[in-house]
């Protein structure tokens, strides 16, 4: 976040010298879209906020840990499709679930999906891409991610 | 005015259901809505309310000073493997929640870049960001990092021709947001 914060601020002094007006339209321009979007995004992260705190660590635990087979599975990827987990959270609970006995390929299902499909973000996506290309895009990253589970249960435990 | 409420017809009474809520919470001292406020809502929004402008102020910056004609060159229809390899650096290197991605592929679209690569930009946002792999490695291991994301770009790019196929066929477009 800081170098982000870093980055920004040279180019917009660079960018400044360079030409004043281009510098304050493009700001503008930027802005502008900001505001647009904030009210989405801000009721998006009202209702994640919500959600969370029903679906705790101690409830995730308990259903990802259940005994390999299908039903880990199906519910890593459920789990990771509904939540919006930050990074900073998700991988310290993935590191509790190995050391509780979660196997990897379930715990790839896990990220997976929690990264790249989002169904509580998907009013924002919509608000970009349309309805029905964004619900494809998340159903077709979803078997992607399941895909990509089943890959690793084969690989992880061959190497 | 009319036109921007109707558009947020959905986001606008959530957030005054919101904002009622978790006031009254902290009138009657209720604990699970102050919990919420503090420990959910406030670290997104946190996250939100930093990144997003500066996001902005730089996707503002992009769009004036780089011109159409260079980005269709780069990463536009012609642009072959070379075009996939530099969106995929591109999202490599950035941070962020996923929709940070969507009003970055906006402009990238808008910019002539072609559909196909816009899906992979947003496939590869989500699979590798650098600041998150190392944050994967920490907890998971060099080895499962490495195989998770050398099993996800053949997937992903599967994906993102399947999406630009579709994308072009339906003659879609993005939207500004």
């Amino acid at each position: 976040m800081k170098s982000m914060m870093i980055i920004t601020t040279a180019l917009v002094i660079l960018s400044f010298i360079v030409d004043r007006k281009k510098t304050i339209k493009g700001i503008k321009k930027g802005l502008k879209q900001f505001l647009k979007i904030l009210p989405t995004i801000l009721s998006v992260i009202i209702i994640i906020s919500i959600v969370l705190f029903f679906v705790s660590d101690e409830i995730l635990i308990e259903y990802l840990g259940e005994e390999a087979g299908i039903g880990a599975y199906v519910s890593a990827a459920a789990v990771g499709s509904v939540s919006l987990i930050p990074g900073f959270i998700a991988y310290p609970l993935a590191g509790i679930l190995v050391q509780s006995g979660v196997s990897y390929s379930v715990i790839a299902v896990f990220i997976t999906t929690l990264m790249m499909v989002g169904i509580l973000t998907i009013p924002i996506e919509a608000r970009y891409f349309g309805f029905k290309t964004t619900i494809i895009r998340n159903a077709l990253s979803f078997f992607g991610a399941i895909i990509v589970g089943t890959l690793m249960a084969f690989i992880y435990y061959l190497i | 005015m009319k036109a921007l409420l109707r558009k947020h017809r959905f986001d606008f009474p959530i957030i005054i259901a919101f904002v009622m809520f978790v006031g009254s919470s902290f009138y009657f001292h209720y604990n699970p809505g102050i919990q919420i406020l503090k420990d959910n809502f406030w670290m997104f929004f946190k996250e939100m309310i930093i990144m997003l402008p500066l996001m902005f102020v730089l996707i503002g910056l992009f769009d004036v000073w780089i011109p159409k004609e260079r980005i269709q060159k780069h990463i536009g229809e012609a642009s072959g493997v070379k075009g996939m390899f530099l969106v995929m650096l591109l999202a490599f290197i950035q941070a962020g929640p996923l929709y940070v991605a969507f009003p970055v592929a906006y402009l990238l679209w808008k910019k002539g870049c072609s559909p196909l690569n816009v899906f992979i930009y947003i496939s590869a946002f989500t699979t590798a960001k650098i600041p998150m792999i190392t944050f994967e490695i920490g907890f998971l291991g060099l080895k499962f990092s490495l195989l998770r994301i050398l099993i996800t770009i053949p997937v992903f790019i599967l994906i993102g021709i399947i999406m630009g196929r579709y994308f072009k066929r339906n003659d879609c477009k993005i939207n500004e947001g």
